[in-house]
């Protein structure tokens, strides 16, 4: 059975085909972000958040 | 004593919201004599009464007040404001009671079906979602915002925003459980699990969840503090996501505005989807995510140790984000809905396990160097416990969301007992370990009037949650074999009255271990009261430790 190609049918291929793709690379990206080197000192210091008072 | 540079006058708050409930006042006594059923006239007379004493609450705080608003700092120091937690804190632990005393009440029912009292007010089915809700949405809820009220002052280093707002919160928040609860047993729901409260408790409940977000935005955005610490993160995603799942659960036409039955938007499977998607998030953002954010805060307070590691919390924060949301459909196997559907949701599931662990092994973790303060501080073993709780109820949800082990389990008791090793022991515990910590804190005490007490507590409602589950595992699995059971003929071997006469027991050592967790509840609520009252206050800080000018 062959498709009929209109805007709205390209758009809904596109838009359910690129997802997986997308949501993967921007949870590889926060990956990156959580171990990248120089985040490190930030990182250290905001889980000492709780322990420090005023 | 008298500071005459400042002519006092209203805020646009205080005189916007007196006229808006005013107005609101007015309009429900309206609704309430035009009202085509007794429960919604109620309801509006209700709304009335609370308006009107809104108008004259505002008033009132606005003639008593200092003309200058509280100042966002003293002395260098952020002024945290603890009036709303400390409503909150008191409100959680009265619903904690009344839910827990309800369960009570409704497993009682189910081992003695006589204690339905034959009035439909007393019915099971009125009393099971005013169970429900008292212990989710009253405590819990209330939990969750008194403890994010504190976490976003504390970890911002900023005054929690707005003047009546954070109180429109707490007390607008309570209303609408009491709008829900009353509702319930009048017979008003739109049966949806979770979801029973009708369109104009939905609609109250909107504005309240918008101002929620409005103020817990509004601190993080005036911090002092440049990072933004990830509990702030976990009560955002639960603030936010709540919103969307009520506003994509809800959708409903009333028959009448002058009456409280309503039909919902969605049919059909579409509606049972929607349902699970809502379900299964409310567990997911509600009573995980939010208690989550109490974890990766009291937990290392309490410790005194930083968190194990803050990367896998990042890590642990956006996969669960990623993957919550697609695993509501495992509530509906075996159903209409589309069997592509059901597999998603079941490999949604199973993935869950590993953010689920992640996030286990760092709460877990961050003892490390302080394991020894479990032998002495139970404050910090309940909530060392409660993390372990999670652990294996976030193990048992992904096996139970497995098709061939969800035939078993489905419908069963084995379920209530999932549920409920979640509820009572993660959910239950952290927010116990929370509110003993919070509670000190909010009321500037010392400590907790007795440590004892404590451990009383642990271990009574720790024996009552080690009764409970494993007697609704065997009940439960006990109940799903009998009903697969064939005889040799391909008959059915038991009717279904013999499974409910097989489970009778179970129901029983059910009711003793809710009891057990009631009774602790109990010990708690004396505890904390007594640290209120005859606790002794904390030095401040002398100020001297400022730098001289």
């Amino acid at each position: 059975m062959k498709a009929i190609l209109t805007v709205h049918n390209l758009a809904s291929e596109l838009v359910t085909t690129i997802w997986t793709p997308v949501f993967v690379a921007i949870f590889l990206a926060i990956i990156a972000y959580a171990f990248w080197p120089r985040n490190k000192p930030v990182f250290d210091e905001a889980a000492h958040l709780p322990l420090r008072e005023e | 004593m008298s500071q005459p540079s400042i002519s006092k006058s209203m805020t646009i708050g205080e005189s916007g919201l007196a006229v808006v409930f005013a107005v609101t006042a007015f309009l429900c006594v309206i609704a309430s004599a035009k009202a085509l059923d007794a429960p919604f006239a109620f309801h509006a007379a209700l709304s009335a009464a609370a308006s009107l004493a809104a108008v004259f609450v505002i008033i009132n705080r606005y003639l008593d007040r200092p003309a200058a608003l509280p100042p966002q700092e003293i002395n260098g120091r952020p002024n945290y404001n603890m009036g709303p937690i400390k409503f909150s804190s008191f409100m959680a632990m009265f619903w904690g009671i009344a839910g827990f005393l309800v369960g009570l009440l409704i497993a009682s029912q189910l081992a003695w079906p006589a204690l339905n009292l034959d009035l439909p007010w007393t019915s099971f089915g009125r009393l099971r979602p005013l169970h429900t809700s008292a212990v989710i949405f009253a405590f819990g809820g209330n939990v969750l915002i008194a403890t994010s009220f504190y976490v976003v002052q504390k970890s911002c280093r900023a005054r929690l925003a707005g003047d009546l707002a954070p109180w429109f919160v707490v007390v607008g928040y309570n209303f609408f459980i009491l709008i829900a609860g009353t509702g319930y047993l009048l017979g008003v729901t739109q049966s949806k699990e979770y979801a029973e409260p009708e369109w104009y408790a939905d609609l109250w409940l909107t504005i309240v969840w918008v101002a929620y977000l409005l103020v817990f935005l509004a601190t993080v955005i005036k911090r002092k503090e440049p990072h933004i610490f990830v509990a702030n993160w976990f009560y955002l995603a639960f603030i936010v996501t709540i919103a969307v799942l009520h506003l994509g659960n809800n959708p409903a036409l009333p028959v009448s505005v002058f009456g409280s039955k309503s039909y919902v938007a969605w049919g059909g499977i579409q509606d049972a989807m929607f349902q699970w998607w809502y379900g299964h998030n409310a567990v997911g953002f509600f009573l995980t995510a939010g208690f989550l954010a109490i974890m990766y805060y009291f937990i290392p307070k309490r410790a005194e140790r930083p968190i194990y590691s803050y990367r896998l919390s990042i890590i642990h924060f956006w996969a669960l984000i990623f993957l919550y949301i697609w695993a509501g459909p495992h509530h509906l196997h075996y159903t209409a809905l589309p069997d592509w559907t059901q597999t998603l949701g079941m490999t949604f599931s199973i993935m869950l396990w590993m953010p689920s662990w992640g996030g286990m092994i760092n709460g877990l973790m961050t003892l490390s160097g302080a394991w020894d303060k479990l032998r002495t501080d139970p404050v910090l073993r309940m909530l060392v416990v409660s993390v372990a709780f999670y652990g294996m109820s976030t193990f048992e949800g992904p096996m139970m969301s497995i098709k061939v082990v969800n035939s078993l389990s489905h419908y069963t008791d084995w379920t209530i007992g999932h549920v409920h090793s979640g509820a009572l022991g993660w959910v239950g515990f952290v927010s116990f370990g929370a509110l003993y910590c919070l509670v000190p804190w909010a009321w500037n005490r010392k400590g907790l009037y007795s440590l004892k007490l404590v451990n009383w507590h642990f271990w009574v409602a720790t024996l009552g949650i080690v009764l409970y589950i494993s007697a609704m595992w065997v009940s439960g699995i006990l109940q799903g074999l009998m009903w697969r059971a064939y005889t040799s003929l391909g008959f059915l071997e038991y009717s279904f009255i013999e499974t409910v006469e097989a489970m009778h027991p179970f129901y029983i050592i059910r009711a003793a271990g809710g009891g057990l967790f009631l009774i602790g509840s109990l010990i708690m609520a004396y505890n904390l009261w007594m640290t209120v009252r005859v606790g002794e206050a904390e030095v401040q800080m002398p100020v001297a430790l400022q730098p001289a000018e």
